[in-house]
């Protein structure tokens, strides 16, 4: 099992380097206590998070899937941030096509300083994925 | 694939929450690695040591630490591997630090959650391919953004040390903040005697090239070769022309042009120059006072010229400079007046902010260094001054200290009383901060020799009363209402970030706090770096800082830049985009969404399109990667197949 059963559900977390990850940083430099339920892959811009990854994850095994850039007008890479905004809103509504509540799905931005809303996010979005449960129950029955 | 992994103990700072042995000994049963083990502090000298040691006797390729975040030690760990033959790019480190030991309670569930994390860069470290860094060429000239203290202090290092420096100041005349003060705490120096020296340098050294009453335009490029455009304001006076006399200020008849220089405690004429230190000494027509252009007629200054300097009709003009390194030291900004409703909300004028005297103060300010109150020009025999207005306040949004308000209320206590001494100073004080040096000494001396009352308590109203300004406040300490009859009344008001703080940060792609402040690469050991390379930070645009503070980084950022520029050439990040020709289509979709225009059509011998990579202009960022229809462009290090491998680490466990 890659949670701890009945405490955790899978949640995989997209952070660019320069913003988010920083953020995250700086919640753990300042303990900002947070839900363990977070998986972080780091990229280097919120703009190279392929929508397909968020389907893949969702689809293989992950209850939620959470992107963090940095602000808009903010990004390092000038407007990188701007291409996934598009890219994930897009993302976003065609997720119920495919059957997935796109509740499961959130992108938000972060910036390096923002070390209390860093946990106010992972908080706010872990307790989403728990009130909508597991989204693969098939497979747990199954297993 | 002969995989390492190395869990660092980081102290207790891991340890104490997530159980090392247990996440080594899972890490161990993976397909792949062939040594895990745990050690107390992987990043130090022997630490490293043993990674070296591991590789040669057990014949390790790729490496994988779990300890602090990238952020911190990925260099360090980098170098350690290259020196044992491995490249660069076969380490992966995973943050189980900051993202885990920190941040959760539950030993069980943070122990899970590491070893799912080294099993993510295990997953990753496996797809990694070796990365060459190319080298590039610097252009060895820097661009200092703010002629204020601790840009001229960037500037002059950087020049003394042989560079070219183009210095950028939006303002008419360099010399920033200091330029306006009066005296300077604890020494109670004359400011612009001490300033005014080095913005003699600035503008007489051979190396400096001066850009005032210009704004940064665009910037564009990357450590080594950014390529900057300034807009040169149009001053209405040919600069190549003017002499500084003076002459057109004396006869211009707008007589009630806002005086920015003295932030507003006078009135100035439509062309005027700032100050007679100003540098350069050259007059600028102010046009939303100007009769020539509010009005269509007047032309008196123009007639007046001795030179023929006057040009109503110029034009903003543009100019490109090449540089590869920026300081920016753009300064600060402070609350107006407005935000105190309860302090007037500037309405009363003998309620002005801390600036404005020290405008009052100045030998060259409005009146002459005679303290003269606003409303009625008489000398005020009772001042109050009013500490953190705004600073401390979550109410006002500036939940921070200043920094040097409390320094610079005793100061001008102090000036008060040398200036009249029958006066009186009260200061409404939350905490009194002077931790510098010789600085307690200094507010002590203000209270114990110059007699101001201090009162511990804040002001809950200000309002007129006859001709006096009536402060009622609390005292702390006795537990009383406090009412002082005052004739002027001072408001330390709030430092803020620099107007267009943001929009510059965004111009430069580095990051700002909450507060606009710049945030610098790390706040104990890279205080004057950002986290974009050739980018770096000097004076109070990083954070509210004193004099010395902001000389003190000046002089830190030009060192940086100095460094950097020892090299002839510069490495380059390899972890680029690339092109697979073989399954490029040629539909350019990348070349469109290209932040950087660094992917350009390319046609092939056989006719066929492709895309390619400038490799020196690529920045790294991967949007091409995530526009490409068929994968054929990679960012390398970040590939499709890395990441989808730590997704799969994580999805199908």
């Amino acid at each position: 099992m890659s949670v701890v059963a009945g405490k955790e559900l899978r949640i995989v977390g997209f952070l660019c380097n320069w913003c988010s990850y920083g953020g995250a940083d700086t919640a753990g430099v300042s303990r900002f206590k947070q839900p363990t339920d977070l998986r972080i892959i780091k990229v280097p811009c919120s703009g190279r998070v392929d929508p397909l990854f968020v389907v893949r994850a969702l689809l293989t095994g992950a209850d939620g899937v959470l992107v963090s850039g940095c602000h808009p007008r903010d990004c390092h890479y000038t407007d990188g941030n701007f291409y996934a905004r598009r890219r994930l809103e897009m993302l976003k509504r065609l997720l119920p096509f495919v059957g997935i509540d796109e509740r499961r799905f959130h992108y938000t931005w972060v910036s390096a300083s923002e070390g209390q809303k860093w946990q106010q996010v992972v908080t706010d979005f872990t307790n989403r994925i728990h009130q909508l449960g597991p989204l693969h129950v098939k497979k747990e029955n199954e297993g | 694939m002969r995989v390492g992994v190395f869990i660092c103990h980081c102290g207790n700072n891991i340890a104490g929450t997530v159980d090392v042995a247990r996440v080594a000994a899972e890490m161990r049963k993976l397909p792949g690695v062939v040594y895990a083990t745990n050690y107390m502090y992987t990043c130090s000298e022997p630490g490293q040591e043993e990674i070296k040691q591991a590789i040669r006797k057990e014949g390790l390729d790729r490496i994988v630490v779990a300890a602090c975040s990238p952020r911190m030690h990925e260099n360090t760990f980098r170098k350690t591997i290259e020196k044992a033959g491995l490249n660069r790019y076969f380490l992966e480190m995973a943050n189980i630090r900051e993202h885990i030991s920190w941040i959760g309670e539950d030993k069980e569930l943070n122990t899970n959650k590491a070893i799912e994390a080294v099993k993510m860069a295990v997953a990753k470290v496996m797809n990694n391919k070796p990365l060459y860094s190319s080298s590039f060429k610097v252009n060895k000239r820097v661009l200092v953004i703010g002629g204020g203290v601790a840009g001229m202090q960037a500037a002059l290092d950087c020049a003394d040390g042989g560079l070219d420096v183009v210095l950028v100041e939006k303002s008419p005349s360099i010399g920033g903040m200091m330029s306006r003060l009066d005296k300077t705490f604890p020494t109670i120096d004359c400011s612009i005697c001490i300033l005014g020296p080095k913005m003699v340098d600035v503008v007489q050294h051979e190396k400096i090239k001066l850009y005032a009453y210009s704004e940064i335009d665009e910037i564009k490029g990357y450590v080594g070769n950014y390529q900057i455009k300034i807009r040169k304001k149009a001053t209405y006076v040919d600069w190549s022309k003017c002499t500084g006399c003076g002459a057109c200020m004396e006869k211009c008849p707008t007589r009630n042009a806002y005086d920015h220089f003295n932030f507003g405690v006078a009135t100035t004429r439509a062309i005027n120059i700032p100050f007679p230190q100003a540098i350069p000494k050259k007059a600028k027509i102010d046009p939303e006072f100007c009769r020539q252009f509010t009005k269509g007629k007047c032309g008196v200054c123009a007639k007046i010229c001795p030179t023929g300097a006057i040009n109503y009709e110029m034009k903003d003009e543009i100019v490109a400079e090449d540089v590869g390194a920026i300081i920016v030291a753009t300064g600060y900004g402070l609350f107006d007046l407005d935000k105190f409703p309860e302090y007037g909300a500037g309405r009363y004028p003998d309620v002005i902010t801390g600036i404005q005297y020290e405008r009052i103060l100045n030998a060259s300010g409005p009146t002459s260094g005679h303290i003269l109150r606003p409303s009625d020009q008489t000398e005020p025999k009772t001042v109050v001054f009013v500490s953190c207005a705004g600073s401390r306040d979550k109410s006002l949004g500036v939940p921070y200290c200043s920094n040097f308000c409390c320094m610079y209320i005793a100061k001008q206590a102090i000036l008060t009383k040398d200036h009249i001494p029958d006066s009186q100073s009260y200061v409404f004080y939350m905490d009194i901060r002077s931790n510098g040096k010789g600085y307690d000494e200094f507010t002590r001396r203000a209270q114990e020799e110059y007699g101001a009352k201090y009162i511990r308590g804040r002001v809950a109203k200000i309002y007129p009363k006859g001709k006096k300004m009536v402060v009622r406040g609390a005292d702390t300490l006795l537990g009383t209402q406090v009412e002082v009859e005052a004739d002027l009344v001072v408001l330390a008001t709030a430092v803020i970030s620099a107007p267009g703080a943001a929009g510059m940060a965004e111009k430069l792609h580095i990051s700002y706090d909450t507060f606009g402040f710049y945030v610098e690469s790390h706040p104990k050991l890279r205080p004057v770096e950002t986290n974009t390379s050739g980018v770096y930070l000097a004076g109070a645009c990083q954070g509210p800082k004193d004099i010395p503070a902001s000389v003190g980084q000046g002089s830190a950022a030009a060192s940086k830049v100095l460094s950097l520029f020892s090299k002839d050439m510069l490495e380059s990040d390899p972890a680029i985009a690339q092109v697979n020709i073989n399954a490029c289509v040629g539909c350019l979709k990348c070349v469109k969404t290209c932040p950087f225009q660094a992917i350009k059509e390319e046609v092939l011998r056989n006719g066929r399109k492709v895309a390619k990579v400038i490799e020196t202009v690529c920045a790294g960022c991967g949007v091409c990667t995530s526009t490409c229809p068929c994968g054929a462009i990679q960012l390398q290090h970040f590939t499709d197949n890395q990441l989808l491998a730590e997704v799969n680490a994580i999805c199908q466990s």
